[in-house]
């Protein structure tokens, strides 16, 4: 198999994201052999900077500078990479918001076929490559065949496969600026809007009560609050309770919400989706209620309560207060 | 402005526990209850909010079984003002690809200004918006949480990024944007909205209607097959407290005491 494989590499402030180490697991976990190329594209010295660090980590960093694109338009990404990329080209990219935005539409221009927020490779039998993939926000499992004669394009989930920290490889840096074609796209970028702060800060909580969808109805918020209070914590959440309009979204935890490291974590009706996890570091102890004995999040927990937490909750709340 | 909204029937994972059948060959559907894929709820109002704006047309399509009628004609309760069912055996066993060449057909049948497709659905894949557009040779953004017309070629819109930053963007029409939740608050659809649009026709297109080569979609044209589901090998996971309510409440507070989890 001689597909040739690419990493597409996330940075920003001339520092590379998590996932650029990650990838290179990735796509040792597909191909043994690999030695798979970083495609780095950006302006300037933040560039450079980058793939400079990369170079310890992959063989090849291939660098597109360009002003164009020095914010990342997928638009325009896609369409350099339609150019420089060899037929059959197996790529990798993370699957977060960017990912998103990119790798489906190219899968179709490099007419290869796409694999969405893979987990995990199984095993590469010819040009058959068995994927694992989660469904139902974690709640099953599935074994995905991926025809990759054509090459391939994967979004890879964030968080899954341990960064090569080895830093082992002597790189180069190859500059293929010159390579870069005409950019124009329908989809122009005008500004970042940051994230309002709000009257708390959970990122600097040691104790998070926070709720999912589980807790059903806004007047039930109280419970967790009540909760919240007695512990000495302040209340989080899931995104659809900021969807609802529950609680404001500076609250919410998770990729599109804030990143938190409290010491401890109480998940309440919550599922334990990769976005919801992907905002909790730190390795906190997590304590999570859920009726659903099969709930992913039972699976990240260290300690789980199968039970409705209508219920719970209250004499838990009870239980401490009647202790102090 | 035309507006083409793609909607999925899913099932619902707030309310059902979702298990494997027994051959591993697809979740156990009897008994699961249904509804529309959630992120395409907020697709499907942020059109018609679109359309009370500026005027012009939503129109709904989904794509399954026959049973997806019901999600076309709830989306019509809500104010979709045309509804499109495409159903046919060929099309089972497709892949994103498939799904996203299926509906590229619809979408040439008509004449739409905007497509908008949710972010993600059950498979939480996220693939059909962006595969569709690059079809269609459309501009793309994904994960759109606000949407202002600026005028009868240009749409400013923003994309909720990491950290809930918003990416503000002018795209060019035609374009497809898949939309994320929390963009708008979906109105409630009652009884009464379902029964008046209860008999209201909804045309059904299968693959010779879109004019589709049955050998292109379906299983034969997949390049992504399913081989089975099954339940992943766990790690220890999480160490579940027994008992009577209270009988877990106080094993649980000795747990947090320990862990500085009660100030
Ligand atoms: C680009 C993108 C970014 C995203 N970013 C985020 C993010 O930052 N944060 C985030 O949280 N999500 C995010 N999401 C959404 C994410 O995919 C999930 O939809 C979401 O996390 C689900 O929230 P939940 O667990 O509260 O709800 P659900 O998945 O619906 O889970 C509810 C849980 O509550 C349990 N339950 C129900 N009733 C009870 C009861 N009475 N007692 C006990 N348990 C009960 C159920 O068994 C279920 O497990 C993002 C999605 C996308 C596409
Ligand atoms: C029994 C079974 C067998 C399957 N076999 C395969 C297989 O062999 N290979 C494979 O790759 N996949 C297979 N699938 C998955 C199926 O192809 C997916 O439904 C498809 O990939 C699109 O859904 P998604 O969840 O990936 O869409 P996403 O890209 O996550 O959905 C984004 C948006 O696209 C739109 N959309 C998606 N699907 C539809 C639709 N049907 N109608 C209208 N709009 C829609 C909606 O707006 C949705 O919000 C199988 C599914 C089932 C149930």
């Amino acid at each position: 198999m001689a597909a040739q494989v690419f990493a597409y590499i996330e940075h920003k402030n001339g520092v590379a994201d998590d996932t650029a180490l990650e990838l290179v697991s990735a796509a040792r976990n597909i191909f043994p052999d690999a030695s798979p190329a970083a495609i780095v594209t950006g302006s300037g010295a933040d560039l450079d900077a980058v793939c400079n660090d990369l170079a310890a980590s992959y063989s090849e960093v291939w660098k597109f500078d360009n002003e164009a694109l020095a914010y990342p338009n997928a638009e325009a990404i896609r369409k350099l990479l339609v150019a420089v990329l060899p037929a059959e080209a197996v790529v990798l990219v993370p699957h977060d918001t960017f990912g998103m935005d990119l790798a489906p539409g190219l899968s179709i221009k490099l007419n290869s076929v796409f694999v969405s927020d893979a987990a995990g490779f199984e095993s590469l039998d010819g040009d058959n490559l068995k994927v694992i993939r989660q469904e139902y926000s974690g709640q099953v499992s599935t074994h995905l065949m991926a025809n990759i004669s054509a090459g391939a394009v994967i979004n890879v989930r964030p968080g899954v496969f341990q960064p090569d920290e080895s830093k082992s490889a002597t790189g180069q840096v190859i500059d293929k600026s010159s390579e870069i074609g005409e950019l124009t796209v329908g989809r122009r970028f005008l500004e970042v809007v940051e994230a309002e702060a709000g009257d708390v800060d959970i990122t600097k909580e040691d104790i998070l009560v926070s709720v999912g969808r589980g807790i059903e109805d806004q007047d039930n918020i109280e419970i967790a609050q009540e909760l919240a209070e007695v512990v000495g914590g302040v209340v989080s959440c899931s995104r659809p309770i900021v969807d609802a309009k529950w609680l404001e979204k500076p609250r919410q935890v998770g990729t599109s919400g804030q990143t938190v490291k409290p010491k401890v974590y109480m998940a309440l009706g919550i599922s334990g989706s990769f976005q919801h996890l992907g905002g909790i570091k730190g390795n906190p102890f997590i304590v999570a209620v859920n009726k659903n004995p099969k709930a992913p999040i039972f699976q990240i927990a260290d300690v789980g309560v199968v039970e409705d937490l209508l219920d719970f909750v209250p004499v838990l709340t009870e239980k401490i207060q009647e202790g102090k | 402005m035309e507006i083409l909204v793609c909607v999925k029937r899913v099932p619902d994972t707030a309310e059902n526990e979702i298990e494997i059948n027994r051959d591993g060959s697809d979740i156990e559907r009897d008994d699961l209850v249904y509804s529309v894929n959630e992120w395409d709820n907020y697709a499907v109002e942020e059109a018609i909010q679109i359309v009370d704006k500026v005027g012009g047309a939503v129109t709904v399509v989904s794509l399954g079984d026959e049973e997806s009628e019901e999600v076309v004609r709830r989306e019509m309760a809500m104010g979709a003002h045309n509804g499109i069912l495409v159903t046919d055996d060929v099309f089972a066993g497709s892949d994103g690809k498939g799904i996203a060449a299926i509906l590229k057909a619809v979408v040439e049948k008509g004449t739409y200004d905007l497509i908008l497709t949710g972010a993600q659905a059950d498979d939480g894949a996220g693939q059909i918006g962006g595969m569709l557009a690059a079809m269609l040779d459309m501009p793309y953004a994904s994960v759109v949480n606000s949407i202002e017309v600026l005028n009868d070629s240009q749409l400013k819109v923003g994309r909720e990024i990491e950290g809930g930053n918003q990416e503000m963007n002018e795209i060019a029409l035609p374009c497809v944007l898949s939309i994320q939740t929390g963009i708008n608050e979906p109105r409630y659809v009652g009884i009464r909205g379902i029964r008046k649009v209860a008999s209201v026709d909804i045309p059904i297109w299968g693959a010779s209607d879109l004019g589709l080569d049955p050998a292109n979609v379906g299983e034969s044209g997949a390049g992504v097959k399913r081989v089975d589901y099954f339940v992943p090998e766990l790690g220890e996971g999480a160490e579940i407290l027994e008992g009577s309510n209270e009988e877990i409440a106080e094993k649980l507070i000795d747990l947090l005491k320990a862990k500085g989890g009660i100030k």
